[in-house]
């Protein structure tokens, strides 16, 4: 059973703001003179392997079993080929909880030594002095680096990383993550209820075909019943990642988002005509979202919807006959599912978001530490562990050695043998292998990820008030993007990307500084004094 | 020196995170009323009209606080909201994210008479007000935990009591998987201590799955610790509120081990 992610938004919203502004006052407090900094990484000459060594890994799984068994077997596998080296796991099943304790542990000089992060926020973590590894160096060192000579695994080296996928870890110019698996959406599609409505099922959908068929499909009889499915309920299309939705609708259409350096251009007129299209169809309940409603597959695998939008990696659970389910068995519906990118504005130019965990790797005072961090985010990358972890979801490897190697060739030659090949799930990975090309991600930089948060709730604001009637207008735009603004701080985010005035400091932190500053005042009056004396000796 | 003040700033500012409290945690008061509880004030509607809402309308309900499952605070845009479960005679009412201010949220205790404003909703199956807020109002009123152990296989008689204050007695608890565990973390024991625990009790042949869901009972609180305590085989009577996703999904706040 899948828990509720909107309470862990929620909850993530709150912590964070607690947490950023902690890390703020740590920073604005250690950052004096004579505080302690983590030195920059230097790469130490030769490792010694009786030396004791312990590392945190903190990880994420997508309340998967089969991911959680991964991750430790690769860590014992690490330390069986390392006898010196343990590597203590912390399972997380979201990110925003990863994000929150790093956050926490930075102040504290307590983070992990590697960690599953997206890079929206890694470029928090950044806004502490060398707490995230620069990993560029490491990469290429002939020893350590990437298929180094010095490794006693045989990982992939540095040009068999597949380049965009890299590309998505650079931060400011430096590479900052290791991508671990990639993925992107997909629209999972009940074909049998489209061809009933009369539509052929097209390779790619458009937004116009989506909304079109989801409208022919609130049709009811004399009974109240939807006619394409005899049931009373019916969602005919539903959006799982809002914020997705509204980041690929801007990109199909080229209109702006943010920039790279981090200017917010969200809250623009083509926003307003995205959001009209989403009123619409948000006011008939011919389209919802997860916020709203609950799960895509939970209405898919029920005969309640029929085009699903989930993430790739949500891909054993979409279809009647999915490995994972949430539903009753009883209340589960056969159809033929068909797995297509994300609907798109011009088809001939397909664009969808690439998403997916990456791999940190944290600083800390001994470099031998450190190297030996990064030694296991490496690991990581081998093919055993690529092609386990990509198998259990709809994910990719991130290596083209793990993509073109005979195991996972052969995993994806054997769609629907069985549940681990699983049809929809490999469908929904091949969907990713053959459009890399037409893959983009938004810029990251430090406010990244409450951009795209409001990205998402533009969208779930325009639906819920549609269909509680409110008037759709521009004064309901114009309130919606000032609200929106307010609500996550996008007003204090400048043109550089960077936080600017976070208003009025709590009391406590007040009382803080005035105390540092009266002790400054004090220093600097006895060095005064000391002047005077010296001088009245001269 | 300043190392020190930077690591009480970040301690100080990350106490602040709210600590759930349950009725099962508080101790059980028999039924005591101010007033005639369940006279609704003007403009009101009763549990039948609620119900007979339709989903998205507006809705005005009063009713007592039975159990407050988490607090979030958004200081930057000044939202402060409460997931909360509330009971009348009639019935019971989830208030998901609903906005109260931190100090009416702390004089919330299980009794505590509340008037609330915001739109049904309906989310996999749950039925609660969402987007709405709430005002505290003069009366009180505990409920007993409805006993609802013969309706366990009746998901229509379950359903008439959603979100309400339930028990299920004499119930054994069987294996959560192969390695003979009484309990996962997670579903699928996936998870780590401070999940969400999943363990499956049985009653007349036939199993239930139920939850001790980590937002209303944290790793510290009383169930969690006593269903991580659970051997399979033990007979136990449980409490907790029935909240729905795709069916039946009781959050259980206390548990008692009858037979080992």
């Amino acid at each position: 059973m899948k828990k509720r992610s909107t309470e862990l938004i929620q909850r993530i919203g709150r912590k964070s703001c607690f947490t950023a502004l902690a890390l703020l006052l740590a920073f604005s407090l250690t950052a004096c003179h004579g505080a302690r900094t983590i030195n920059r990484f230097e790469v130490p000459g030769k490792l010694d392997p009786s030396k004791k060594i312990e590392l945190t890994f903190w990880a994420k799984n997508d309340t998967n079993k089969t991911q959680t068994e991964i991750y430790k077997k690769a860590v014992g596998d690490f330390e069986a080929l390392y006898p010196n080296v343990s590597v203590a796991i912390k399972l997380y099943t979201n990110y925003g909880d990863i994000y929150n304790d790093v956050i926490t542990n930075i102040s504290t000089g307590t983070t992990p030594n590697v960690c599953i992060s997206y890079p929206d926020h890694i470029a928090t973590y950044l806004t502490g002095e060398s707490v995230v590894l620069p990993l560029d160096e490491l990469i290429s060192d002939p020893g350590y680096g990437l298929g180094g000579s010095e490794l006693l695994f045989d990982g992939p080296r540095e040009d068999e990383l597949i380049g965009k996928f890299r590309d998505e870890c650079r931060i400011n110019g430096s590479t900052y993550a290791l991508p671990f698996m990639r993925s992107t959406e997909a629209v999972y599609v009940n074909r049998d209820y489209v061809e009933k409505l009369g539509y052929e099922l097209p390779e790619i959908l458009t937004w116009d075909f989506v909304f079109e068929v989801s409208e022919k499909a609130m049709e009811k009889d004399e009974d109240g019943k939807f006619k394409v499915n005899g049931q009373d309920v019916l969602i005919p299309f539903l959006y799982k990642s809002t914020d997705n939705m509204m980041i690929q609708m801007l990109k199909q259409e080229g209109l702006e988002y943010s920039t790279e350096d981090g200017q917010i251009l969200l809250f623009n007129e083509g926003t307003r005509k995205i959001l009209e299209t989403v009123a619409e169809h948000g006011k008939s309940r011919a389209f919802s979202t997860f916020e709203i409603s609950s799960y895509p597959a939970n209405f898919l695998n029920a005969g309640q919807c029929i085009f699903a939008v989930d993430s790739t990696a949500g891909s054993t659970w979409m279809g009647t006959d999915a490995p994972l389910i949430d539903i009753a068995k009883e209340k589960l519906v056969r159809f033929n599912t068909e797995v297509r990118m994300v609907p798109q504005v011009y088809p001939e130019k397909p664009q969808m978001i690439s998403q997916g965990p990456s791999i940190c790797v944290f600083n800390k005072d001994d470099p031998e530490i450190v190297l030996w961090s990064w030694i296991f985010a490496q690991y990581l990358l081998t093919n055993e562990v690529q092609t386990a972890y990509s198998g259990t979801e709809g994910y990719v490897p991130v290596t083209s050695k793990a993509q073109n190697s005979e195991a996972y060739q052969d995993y994806l030659s054997r769609s629907g043998e069985d549940a681990q090949h699983y049809s929809v799930k490999i469908a929904a990975s091949k969907l990713i292998l053959d459009n890399v090309d037409h893959t983009f991600v938004t810029p990251v930089f430090n406010g990244s990820a409450s951009l795209r948060d409001a990205a998402g709730s533009l969208i779930e604001s325009t639906v819920k008030s549609a269909r509680r009637k409110t008037t759709i207008d521009d004064a309901f735009f114009d309130r919606l993007f000032a609200d929106t603004q307010k609500l996550y701080r996008l007003d204090q985010i400048g043109q550089d990307g960077q936080m600017r005035d976070l208003g009025p400091l709590p009391g406590t932190a007040l009382v803080l500084l005035a105390g540092i500053l009266i002790l400054w005042i004090f220093y600097g009056g006895i060095f005064l004094l000391r002047l005077i004396r010296m001088r009245g000796g001269k | 020196m300043k190392k020190v003040f930077a690591l009480m700033m970040s301690a100080a500012l990350a106490i602040s995170v709210f600590s759930p409290v349950m009725a099962s945690e508080t101790e059980k008061e028999s039924v005591m009323e101010a007033g005639s509880p369940d006279v609704k004030g003007e403009g009101v509607m009763t549990y039948a009209e609620y119900m007979a809402a339709e989903v998205d309308d507006e809705v005005t309900i009063e009713a007592y606080v039975q159990g407050k499952q988490a607090f979030y605070d958004n200081k930057d845009a000044g939202t402060q909201t409460a997931t909360i479960y509330t009971q009348d005679h009639d019935g019971a009412y989830f208030l998901y994210n609903c906005a109260v201010s931190k100090e009416d949220y702390d004089r919330l205790e299980v009794g505590t008479k509340i008037k609330a404003v915001g739109y049904k909703s309906e989310w996999s199956g749950e039925i609660e007000i969402v987007d709405g807020s709430l005002e505290i109002e003069e009366g009180s009123y505990v409920v007993e935990p409805l006993d609802l152990t013969e309706f366990l296989d009746d998901e229509d008689s379950l359903k008439e009591h959603m979100n309400a204050f339930v028990s299920f007695k004499g119930m054994t608890v069987e294996k959560a998987d192969d390695s003979g565990a009484a309990f996962l973390y997670n579903y699928d024991g996936s998870g780590s201590r401070g999940d969400d625990l999943y363990f499956n009790v049985s009653k007349d042949g036939k199993t239930y799955s139920f939850t001790v869901e980590s937002y209303l009972c944290d790793k510290d609180s009383d169930v969690y610790k006593a269903v991580e305590e659970l051997q399979a085989g033990d007979v136990v009577d449980l409490e907790g509120f029935l909240y729905w996703y795709e069916g039946p999904n009781p959050h259980i706040t206390s548990v008692t081990v009858e037979e080992n």
